[in-house]
């Protein structure tokens, strides 16, 4: 496969990375190794979740950063903040605080999220209300979700749900408005998103289900936050433009369980954190949950305001959003017939990508997992990391793949390593008709 | 002998843990690369094998062969054996105790589930013995 089909927005600063193993141990999708003494990301693997950023002890694993200046190669630019970034704030009660100080910062304009979310809630309903669809339905919203299905549960993939997500249908929408407003080409309309995390970069640098993202740029909101909040502090209350045009409905995306009630059908299942998220879908595989009509998975504790490019703790952020409840409508965005819009729907399906299988070949495939529970048993089974694989069984699965060598566990060369120095060969690397080694009577 | 032979021993109640062996079967069957809809009937049977022996037998043990073009499974355990077969067969049958199906088992599905997802399926049973249920599902 091309390289280009992995672009990733998780970095590694290498002067940084001292060569624990809290990355390896964390990633989700077994996607990261330690390799001459620094943490590598297996790129057909990497789902984008962010949890190495929120782990590293060394802040060596980082997002790729974008400078603000890139608004500036653009006639009229528009912000698209996140809901999330409502939560990051104290005592607000009042979005348009953070709207209006976003135009202050140099944008022209500002279209929510949350305006998009609701649309997006309203093509959810009547997608569900088809009978052909394989329920439940798995929301697509969050984009390492839908990553992690496609490596991870390729099986899954028909009842992931085919609608874009609320960032690239508010980016949509708002490219619209400006062309409008303004005439200018569409080059010369800058959309930025504020984000929560790294998987959404992703899915703007490289969408994979879409040719092109309507997004421009994206910055993250731990990023902008300083600046932003130096320009709230500065506004008077009658400074503040009446900028907002979505409810609570869209708003309460931004944590776990606020997209399934919008769509006010109570036989849904709610999922946050990556680890839960697992778990549900292989009981999900198992057809333990086909009592369910929508099931919402956020690979972040808490939905999106556990994202690890946020500033407030995911739980203070969702009290936060609470308390905006009672200064919001409920929706202010509905579709206009009781058809889905084709432009809100992915524009090719979404594909597996191939990482879990051993060998093209079921036979060789036998071979090699024959071969991979032989030399797990040489292993200590303490899965202690120091070879630089997250435990000892894939440290076994990487030796069958080509990827590495027993002499890296420590255990196993010191166990074996006679007076002067040499580790005879273990059976499962010997070809058949080899003789043991002398010394190596073990077996 | 087959290629790759697997063994678990199963705890008896302890819920939690229900559901381990059949969920590292399942792993083990994606990265041989078998057909998405050959393992999920594997997991099925599995897990209600699995289920099984943690409500009625207090635990057993799970034998599983893989070969390209079957699988085969043993599932043992000696607990109190079944006494009419034919009647634990029927959907819907269920001698699970009120607690356990408190936790939303014992709905007289298991057997009539593995019997519909495996490609056969024989019982060896003895009264205050034990059970051992064979099971095989084939490569289409």
């Amino acid at each position: 496969m091309a390289s280009k089909d992995f672009f990733h927005s998780v970095r590694l600063d290498e002067e940084k990375c001292k060569g624990c193993i809290n990355c390896i141990k964390r990633c989700p999708t077994g996607a990261i190794r330690v390799r001459r003494g620094k943490a590598y990301i297996i790129s057909e693997r990497c789902i984008d979740c962010g949890e190495c950023i929120r782990i590293c002890p060394n802040h060596a694993k980082y997002a790729e950063r974008y400078s603000f200046n890139e608004i500036l190669d653009y006639k009229y630019r528009v912000a698209l903040p996140a809901p999330t970034l409502y939560g990051q704030f104290n005592n607000l009660d009042n979005v348009n605080y953070v709207l209006t100080a976003l135009l202050r910062l140099g944008f022209d304009d500002v279209f929510e999220v949350s305006a998009g979310a609701e649309l997006v809630s309203d093509a959810t309903r009547l997608y569900l209300e088809r009978s052909d669809i394989v329920r439940p339905v798995i929301s697509s919203a969050c984009p390492a979700i839908v990553r992690l299905i496609r490596v991870r549960f390729p099986n899954l993939i028909p009842n992931v749900l085919d609608l874009n997500a609320p960032m690239e249908e508010a980016a949509r929408l708002a490219r619209a408005r400006a062309q409008k407003k303004t005439g200018l080409a569409p080059e010369n309309i800058g959309v930025f998103f504020l984000t929560p995390c790294t998987a959404k970069i992703s899915a703007i640098k490289q969408p994979i289900c879409n040719e092109k993202s309507a997004v421009s740029g994206v910055f993250g909101i731990k990023d902008i936050y300083p600046v932003l909040l130096a320009q709230m502090e500065k506004l008077t209350r009658d400074e503040v433009e009446k900028l907002a045009d979505s409810g609570f409905a869209g708003v309460r995306w931004a944590s776990s369980g606020g997209e399934s009630a919008a769509l006010k059908d109570d036989r849904y299942l709610a999922a946050d954190g990556i680890e839960n998220v697992i778990q549900v879908l292989e009981e999900l595989e198992n057809e333990k949950l086909n009592d369910l009509d929508f099931i919402e998975l956020n690979a972040c504790s808490g939905g999106c305001v556990g994202g690890p490019l946020t500033v407030e703790n995911p739980y203070v952020a969702k009290a936060r959003l609470q308390r905006l409840r009672k200064y919001l409508p409920e929706s202010c965005n509905r579709l206009a017939g009781a058809e889905i819009p084709r432009e809100m729907r992915w524009e090719t399906p979404l594909e597996p990508v191939d990482i879990l299988k051993l060998d093209k070949d079921i036979r060789r495939a036998m071979e090699k997992m024959q071969r991979l529970n032989e030399i797990e048993k040489l292993l200590p089974g303490l899965d202690c990391g120091t070879c630089g694989a997250p435990s000892c069984r894939d440290l076994a699965e990487d030796i069958v793949r080509g990827k590495g060598a027993i002499e890296d566990c420590v255990f196993f060369t010191r166990d074996t390593a006679d007076g002067s120095g040499c580790i005879p060969i273990p059976a499962p690397f010997r070809k058949s008709g080899e003789a043991k080694e002398k010394g190596d009577s073990r077996d | 002998m087959s290629l790759i032979e697997l063994h678990y021993d199963v705890p008896g109640d302890d819920f939690s843990r229900a559901g381990e062996a059949s969920g590292n079967v399942k792993a083990q069957l994606k990265k041989l690369g078998f057909d998405p809809a050959l393992i999920r009937n594997v997991v099925i049977a599995l897990y209600e094998g699995e289920i099984n022996m943690v409500i009625h037998a207090n635990g057993g043990t799970i034998d599983v062969s893989i070969d390209p073009d079957c699988i085969r499974m043993v599932l043992a355990d000696h607990g109190p054996g079944i006494a009419d077969v034919e009647l634990a067969m029927q959907a819907g049958y269920s001698t699970a105790p009120d607690n356990v199906r408190a936790l939303g088992f014992g709905a007289g599905m298991g057997l009539p589930n593995i019997k519909k997802y495996t490609d056969d399926m024989r019982i060896d049973t003895k009264l205050g013995e034990g059970t051992t249920m064979y099971l095989r599902v084939d490569v289409k």
